[in-house]
């Protein structure tokens, strides 16, 4: 018994009608589209051959086709980008040279921006830039992942969509209208939160002013929250629900729960996607001219205190300057926005380090 | 280690759709079971039902009585991961953790249950990988994706990820249906070894292999599409596949239908 295998029953089993009527096509492994890290296009690389065979002699290769055609596009279109990107570095760096060379104080670390008398610096501006949206991203990125996760695994089907629907809406909403928001409407809430924080927390440097609050880096920093909040949640729940069925009942086969399966199968497979959604939202909260603009109180010092009236960004500091800044300081406006550009770039890059680290995991999964 | 799986009246839904009816069939200690029969009959279905990976689709349900050594698996006292952690289940097409190494998904179970000591997942790892004849395969490449492996690599690999917990019961639907002939034969010599310390169920769509690899065989059919699937017969595998029963049995081991 048992491990015998040749059994009187093969000849019969052996029939054609059975081995073949059920073969089965060992289909395609869903395709898994996540974001992850693909280089700019670089020119066709291919020599277009000879088409598909035939009888005869080969046909000569042809001199003109929709395909050299299309060639020539698109090498034209990715040297365009090239020329434009040159031609807007030559311009900003030809304008913020002759600033920084008539700046009479060290432009890294003065907190001053004092352009048109040619004093300014950006230690304060690049400072308050980088903490309202470290702030904005830590206030933002938990409450996106929640809300993601709900509408991806957890929500009804109809609540997800509405869910889903007001979301996208709130990322059609301009800056602008957040930021006039921010001044007029959230103020009040954020002040009255800001005089409980103290009271309560004072203790903590963050939360220790007496006021006045008005607009504050709290205040920058949580509209900010809210601004970038509708791109990480969008992205993420796409990638969450991208996650494999397989994946999901292969934990849920092993006795995971719920909230194990995500933590097994849902949330490592989205993590590059999440991290791509984060530093999208980061390159946002970075970038923001008008609402925070609106809602910093414009000074020029560095201080851990996010409660108290004041906090400046770069972006904020180049809308609110522009409009009296003479030659000078346009061209130390100019400067900032250099600086700004090469703190967005250092982030973009640290995202595609971190995705590209766990590339091996992420594209066989592909 | 290995237990008794008995069902009665086992019927079972999507929503209003009744796919399977009136099972009843017990699975002995130790015995390698085949569910065979025509597609749509209810086969993943019914195995589903065992380990309660069927009420994981929205709406699905389960009537009947199912018991695994006398304890019933539906009751509401019973917690459903412990189910699932007594009853393995290895699906149809590989779905090795893309995200993790070999090693990671081996010990992904028993990571589940709160083991965290390295020294005891190493030695899990190593005893569940020799267990599914993958061992010397991986040994020098146990943090490599697990997703970097052959087909019938990360069938194996998936086997050694549901015996990791050291299940009681292991249920495989069709898990060669995607694999090459060599793989094919592994994973059949794999269910050899196994039944010596498992009760398994498989589901397979391959005549040979059933009668290869099962000790006792059990026949769905449907009459058509859209009717309930149901146990035609279940007998020893030899007989079967020698003398069937049942005029329907006979019909489909030798093609004349299905
Ligand atoms: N997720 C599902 N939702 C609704 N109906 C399903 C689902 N899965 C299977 N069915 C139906 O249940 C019946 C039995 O399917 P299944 O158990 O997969 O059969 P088998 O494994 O024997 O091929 C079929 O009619 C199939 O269409
Ligand atoms: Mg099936």
């Amino acid at each position: 018994m048992g491990e015998s295998p040749s059994r009187s029953a093969d000849a019969r089993t052996g029939g054609s009608g059975v081995t073949t009527s059920h073969a089965r096509p060992a289909g395609a492994v869903a395709s898994a589209g996540i974001l992850t890290g693909t280089p700019l296009p670089t020119g066709p690389e291919f020599e277009p051959g000879p088409g598909m065979g035939g009888g005869g002699a080969l046909p000569r290769r042809r001199t003109f086709g929709a395909e050299r055609a299309f060639r020539g596009l698109s090498v034209a279109a990715g040297t365009m980008v090239l020329v434009i990107i040159i031609a807007i570095a030559i311009f900003l760096i030809a304008k913020a040279v002759p600033a920084l060379r008539a700046n009479q104080v060290n432009f890294f670390t003065a907190k001053e921006w004092f352009a048109n008398e040619g004093r300014f610096g950006i230690a304060a501006l690049a400072f308050g830039t980088v903490l309202t949206a470290v702030i904005a991203l830590l206030v933002a990125v938990p409450v996106a992942l929640g809300i993601a996760l709900y509408l991806s695994h957890y929500a009804p089907r109809r609540i997800a969509t509405t869910l889903g629907f007001l979301i996208d809406l709130l990322a059609a909403v301009p800056s602008v209208v957040f930021g006039l928001w921010g001044r007029e409407v959230f103020i009040d809430p954020v002040n009255d939160f800001a005089a409980w924080l103290n009271r309560y927390f004072g203790w903590i440097p963050f939360f220790d002013s007496e006021g006045p609050y008005g607009r504050s880096i709290m205040l920058g920093s949580l509209v900010l929250a809210i601004m970038v909040l509708p791109i990480i949640t969008s992205l993420s729940r796409e990638v969450f629900a991208q996650t494999p069925k397989a994946n999901e009942e292969a934990a849920l086969a092993l006795g995971a729960t719920k909230w194990e399966t995500i933590r097994t199968a849902v949330l490592p497979y989205g993590r590059p996607g999440v991290v791509a959604a984060v530093m999208l939202g980061l390159g946002r909260a970075l970038g923001e001219t008008i609402a925070l603009a609106m809602t910093l109180g414009a000074t020029f010092g560095i201080s851990f205190n996010l409660i108290g009236s004041g906090g400046n960004s770069i972006a904020a500091n180049i809308a609110n300057g522009f409009g009296e800044a003479s030659d000078l300081g346009r061209g130390a406006l100019i400067a900032s926005g250099l600086v700004l550009f090469a703190i967005t770039l250092v982030v973009n890059m640290t995202a595609r380090a971190i995705i590209y680290r766990r590339r091996e995991f992420t594209e066989v999964a592909a | 280690m290995a237990k008794r799986i008995e069902a009665v009246g086992v019927t079972a839904y999507y929503g209003s759709f009744k796919a399977i009816e009136d099972i009843n069939l017990a699975v002995e200690p130790k015995t390698v079971t085949a569910l065979i029969g025509p597609s749509g009959c209810g086969k993943s279905t019914f195995l589903r039902s065992i380990n309660r990976m069927h009420e994981v689709l929205p709406g699905a349900r389960v009537d009947g009585k199912l018991t695994i050594d006398d304890q019933d698996i539906y009751d509401p006292d019973v917690d459903v991961t412990a189910v699932r952690r007594t009853i393995g289940m290895v699906f149809q097409r590989p779905n090795p953790f893309p995200t993790m190494s070999i090693f990671d998904n081996v010990v992904a179970g028993l990571r589940l249950n709160g083991v965290k000591k390295k020294s005891i997942l190493a030695e899990a790892a190593e005893r569940a990988l020799r267990s599914a004849n993958l061992w010397d395969e991986v040994k020098d490449r146990l943090g490599k994706p697990g997703a970097g492996l052959s087909g019938g690599q990360q069938q194996r690999l998936c086997i050694a990820r549901t015996i990791a917990v050291e299940p009681q019961v292991v249920l495989m639907d069709e898990p060669c249906s995607a694999l090459d002939p060599i793989s094919t034969l592994a994973i059949e010599d794999l269910m050899f070894k196994l039944k010596d310390r498992y009760t398994i169920i498989i589901v397979t769509h391959n005549m040979q292999q059933a009668a290869r690899v099962s000790d006792r065989t059990a026949f769905f059919s449907i009459d058509r599409t859209g009717d309930p699937g149901r146990l035609i017969e279940y007998d020893a595998t030899q007989k079967i596949f020698s003398n069937p029963g049942v005029k329907k049995t006979e019909d489909y081991i030798t093609g004349r239908f299905g």
